[in-house]
């Protein structure tokens, strides 16, 4: 497909991309500050991770990262400096880094559009474009990191921007609380996840992960035993932060409650997703199970067996006791982290490239329909209608677009057919039984059908019940109504065009496991 | 293409109607409609019904496309018509075109989202009804309970918020139960994708393996019990029957219509489909005679409901319980004319109970209540629709030269004459005694409602109904007719569709 051949740095080029947007939107900033107007910053914003999303499809369909290829079409490793400290490259492009790019891309650029009108009246709209836009850089690059310090360095950029977006409402006091808790949490998860590293590298005496695993299969590591595990241990926990599952997950609620609602989407979508390519990366790449569990005495899938069941339960049942349909929806994100741990945890098994295919279709399918969620909650906090279920009541007589798209969302989330949910869930459960998880396949299940009830709720809520107060006619902002329309068009359409998908996942997790 | 052409057209329509004003919404769906239905029925004129659902041979109008490939597993768009399913588009078609028109008067807000749901519905049973793909089938038989919870919901009686959620619990979980069992007898057989063809080839010869430790035989048995009581739900028989009379008496007219007419239909269509065409007689056998006495006390149970209603809709809702109880007891004796006549019934009850909702709704609007007691001598004030409703109690009760008769004769006649199920004649004759039960609480209903002098006292004007409400009553009592004198209009087709089963379930000794 390729016409000319790029260098071999070119394969970070939807990083890259989003790295330039980011400074230009700096830039233009500093250059003349007042006539800004939100159109060309939240355009460019947009066009970035639109470009983005277009070079990962590209080469994903070029065939970039597929293993095997030749002529800079295979896998692309970046800074292998053929010492034996940097190993196979500090940073990689295959199927599985572009895959979380495309969701990463596709969340961000539905991010920007629909920011256009919530920020309308806001102080500091080039500050927080280039904010969203750093922060997207960050995922992507998390999902090219090969190396602990490269994904250390990825995760903070992606993290440092997030506090500060939470947190931009400088004047809503949730806004502020929820970006505090959401540092204070990060910074010592953060803190626990470098201390993991240097366990990690404290036994193997490498970053590397394929150096990594590579000292494993030597056995020198061998005495060291119970130090990788505890560092094991920790780096768990690194990611449980990121994805927001059990036990790390008390920052998630507040902050994406108090956060601006497209910044939760973000949050929520996007950055789940880049620590769930970290964790699986991390885990099939340096921690190969057959040699690491000698090491260590232990199955590491045991505590991913365990996060997703528990998470996922926690999360669902948290989420059916919300009043408030930001929380709901927050919690309800707890409980998909569930569900797409299950990718971890099935790795043990045969099929292990189809369990951790079905939890990134998941995150991909994740991408559009919970996005696509709380953008209709940026709409109703747009439409000041409150934030309860009961202040949701007779949406549809108002905007019965938007609540469609609203039930495409709730009913896809909770699996339901005809949606894209549907399949991932599906997946998610042939996988755990395919891989003989039968007790987490029937948490998945138990889960499922309670989380129809509260998603139903809010469908109930805007469809069926009537209003509690008249409403004066609500608004239709474009970039909004657009944003939410084209998420609720993925999410139907992902249905019949999950074919590609499921191809490209399970090569990519073929690939690396 | 044609099939998909039915089913895109209704989609596009329920968007398009969607997105169109309130004003023209109606007239609009219903001009959408006529598509489809036309489209059904020159597809019935076209049909050649020599290849079969389950077996060998290319079906009618039979389409496949490769979906998805996972691991083991392939799933593709696979849809056809046989003699058993063709019916029954018609009769969504049909139905729907029908239920369209008949709410123009009763659906007074909302129009446009209430006929894009109602074509969004039709799409989707269309699909469950051609679909031979069990993944293609499962999202059409899943997203039909959107919109019907959508349509109770919000368009429903006072008590409409509370019926529809048991409606969409009850079939919901149902469903799951019966999805989980589907997968699990897959993944214990050794087919490679899940083409109801295949999976029923498989089934008929050998069986599964088993499963997660479970041996092949207790797999399969445990598998036709978990599916048959996901279908038992929908179709709904007792126990399992308590959603219907809330759902059908707090929905809408169209809605009650299309529920009763088609929805009923998708459980019994399934379990013909499913469980009693695809699993040998092996594994049926030990079930047969709970079954069968499951259907007889369908039967006699909801007609006793009926007979103890004063609700003019309750009554009729109560009545499909003991309508598909027949249904059951046909698909159970396991003969042509049991299995033909549960086919026939399906197309008959559709018609029959159809018109009973739309005749109960004509009156309601008129009268602004439902309960028998209430009313007297409505035929002086509304001859026509009065005349349809007591015309639709003879097709129910089994009246010679209505479809009901028809339909029922077949049902009677296969089961008495079942090797299958054991004391057949007994159960059989059980069972006919349902038929005086349903004649007892029509004529008491019809004698307190209908006759005798006029005394309602409302601040409405009772008088008669619109053409548009009348017209497609007229419809549905000439189809009623027409099927009670010539049955072979559709049995024929059905029968050449279900003996080739029948004979292959029960290893050719039909």
């Amino acid at each position: 497909m390729a016409v000319f051949d790029l260098p071999a740095w070119a394969g970070l080029a939807p990083a890259l991309i989003l790295a330039g947007t980011a400074i230009f939107l700096f830039l233009l900033d500093s250059l003349s500050r007042r006539s800004m107007s939100r159109e060309i910053l939240a355009g460019t914003a947009t066009a970035g991770a639109l470009a983005s999303l277009g070079v990962a499809v590209w080469f994903t369909v070029a065939g970039v990262g597929a293993p095997g290829m030749e002529n800079g079409h295979g896998v692309i490793t970046l800074f292998d400096g053929g010492n034996a400290f940097v190993g196979d490259g500090l940073f990689v492009v295959d199927q599985l880094a572009l895959f979380f790019m495309i969701i990463v891309a596709v969340v961000t650029a539905l991010v920007a559009v629909a920011s256009y009108d919530y920020m309308d009246g806001h102080a500091h709209q080039a500050e927080y474009y280039s904010l969203l836009v750093l922060a997207a850089t960050g995922m992507s690059l998390m999902a090219a990191a090969n190396s602990l310090v490269t994904i250390f360095i990825a995760l903070e950029l992606a993290s440092l921007p997030s506090y500060a977006l939470v947190s931009i409402l400088k004047d809503n006091r949730g806004s502020v609380e929820g970006g505090l808790k959401y540092f204070l949490i990060g910074a010592v998860s953060s803190a626990i996840f470098l201390y993991g590293i240097s366990l990690v590298y404290g036994a193997t005496g490498v970053m590397q992960l394929d150096l990594i695993a590579d000292e494993l299969a030597g056995g020198d590591v061998d005495p060291y035993g119970g130090l990788l595990g505890l560092g094991i241990l920790m780096l768990i926990g690194g990611f449980a932060f990121k994805t927001a599952s059990v036990p790390f997950h008390f920052w998630a609620p507040e902050a994406y409650e108090g956060a601006p609602a497209p910044i939760s989407a973000f949050l929520s979508s996007a950055s789940k997703a880049a620590g769930f390519v970290i964790a699986f990366r991390v885990f099939t790449t340096a921690f190969p199970l057959e040699i690491t569990g000698d090491v260590i005495g232990v199955d590491w899938t045991l505590a991913f067996i365990v996060l997703a069941i528990v998470t996922m339960t926690v999360g669902n049942f948290a989420a059916a006791t919300q009043q408030n349909v930001k929380r709901m929806l927050a919690y309800s994100s707890i409980g998909h982290a569930g569900y797409a741990l299950i990718g971890l945890a099935g790795l043990t098994a045969d099929g292990g490239e189809l369990v951790m295919g079905a939890a990134m279709m998941h995150l991909l399918v994740y991408g559009f329909m919970n996005t696509g969620a709380f953008l209709f909650v940026a709409l109703a906090e747009y439409w000041g209608v409150g934030r309860t279920f009961e202040d949701y009541n007779g949406l549809a007589r108002q905007a019965p677009l938007a609540c469609v798209a609203l039930a495409v969302f709730m009913f896809s989330l909770a699996g339901i057919p005809p949606f894209g949910g549907f399949w991932s869930k599906y997946f998610l459960f042939t996988g755990a039984l395919e891989a003989g998880l039968l007790v987490v396949a029937a948490a998945l299940v138990v889960n499922s059908a309670l989380s129809l009830y509260y998603y139903s709720r809010l469908v109930k809520a805007v469809w069926i019940e009537d209003p509690v107060v008249d409403r004066d006619s609500l608004g239709q902002p474009t970039g909004l109504y657009a944003a939410i329309i084209f998420a609720a068009v993925m999410t139907v359409l992902l249905l019949p065009g999950f074919g590609p998908v499921v191809d490209v996942a399970i090569d990519a997790a073929a690939a690396i496991i | 293409m044609m099939i998909e052409a039915l089913i895109g057209v209704a989609l596009l329509g329920a968007l398009v109607t969607f997105l169109a004003p309130n004003r023209i919404a109606g007239k609009l769906a219903f001009a959408i409609s006529l598509v489809p239905a036309a489209l059904s029925l020159w597809m019935f004129t076209a049909f050649d019904g020599s290849g079969n659902a389950l077996l060998d041979g290319e079906l009618a109008f039979e389409s496949q496309l490769e979906w998805i490939q996972l691991a083991d597993y392939s799933i593709s768009w696979f849809v056809g018509l046989d003699g058993i399913s063709l019916p029954l588009v018609v009769l969504t078609t049909v139905l729907t075109s029908l239920a369209i028109m008949s709410s123009w008067t009763p659906i007074d807000e909302r129009e446009s989202q209430f006929y894009g749901l109602v074509l969004f519905i039709e799409a989707n049973l269309i699909g469950v009804f051609t679909a031979l793909d069990f993944f293609v089938w499962f999202i059409f038989w899943e997203a039909v309970l959107i919109p019907m919870y959508l349509l109770i919901g919000i368009w429903g009686g006072p008590r409409r918020k509370y019926a529809a959620i048991k409606f969409f619990v009850y079939t919901n979980v149902a469903s799951l139960v019966m999805f989980g069992a589907f997968i699990a007898l897959v993944f214990g057989l050794d087919v490679s994708s899940f083409a109801l063809p295949e999976i029923t080839d498989a089934m008929l010869n050998g069986g599964p393996d088993g499963f997660l430790g479970v041996d092949g035989t207790t797999l399969a048995s445990v598998v036709f019990v978990a599916m048959f009581l996901g279908f038992a739900v929908k179709v709904p028989i007792v126990p399992f029957h308590t959603w219907l009379p809330d759902a059908h008496v707090e929905a809408p007219t169209p809605a009650s219509v299309l529920l009763a007419g088609v929805l009923l239909k998708m459980g019994t269509y399934a379990l013909l489909r499913f469980n009693f065409t695809m699993f040998p007689t092996e594994i049926i056998e030990p079930f047969v005679i709970p079954i069968a006495t499951i259907a007889v006390i369908s039967v006699i149970y909801g007609a006793m409901l009926a007979l103890a209603q004063t609700d003019l809709k309750r009554i009729v809702a109560y009545s499909s319980v003991s309508s598909m109880g027949y249904v059951i007891l046909g698909l159970i004796a396991f003969t042509q004319f049991g299995v033909g006549g549960a086919t026939f019934q399906m197309v008959s009850h559709g018609l029959i109970s159809g018109l009973m909702f739309m005749a109960v709704g004509v009156i309601y609007n008129a009268t602004h209540t439902r309960m028998v007691t209430d009313m007297s001598g409505m035929a002086d004030r509304m001859p026509v629709a009065v005349g349809i409703l007591i015309a639709g109690a003879f097709g129910y009760m089994g009246l010679p030269l209505m479809s009901g008769f028809a339909a029922e004769y077949f049902i009677f006649f296969g089961a008495f004459g079942s090797d299958l199920l054991t004391y057949a004649p007994i159960f059989t004759a059980l069972a006919m005694f349902g038929i005086v039960i349903v004649a007892g609480y029509l004529l008491f209903a019809l004698q307190r409602a209908v006759f005798g002098p006029y005394h309602l006292e409302t601040d409405y004007e009772v008088s008669r109904a619109p053409l548009h409400d009348v017209a497609p009553m007229f419809v549905l009592l000439g189809l009623i007719i027409a099927l009670g004198v010539a049955p072979d209009l559709i049995f024929e087709m059905i029968t050449d569709a279900v003996d080739p089963l029948l004979e292959s379930a029960t290893g050719g000794e039909l």
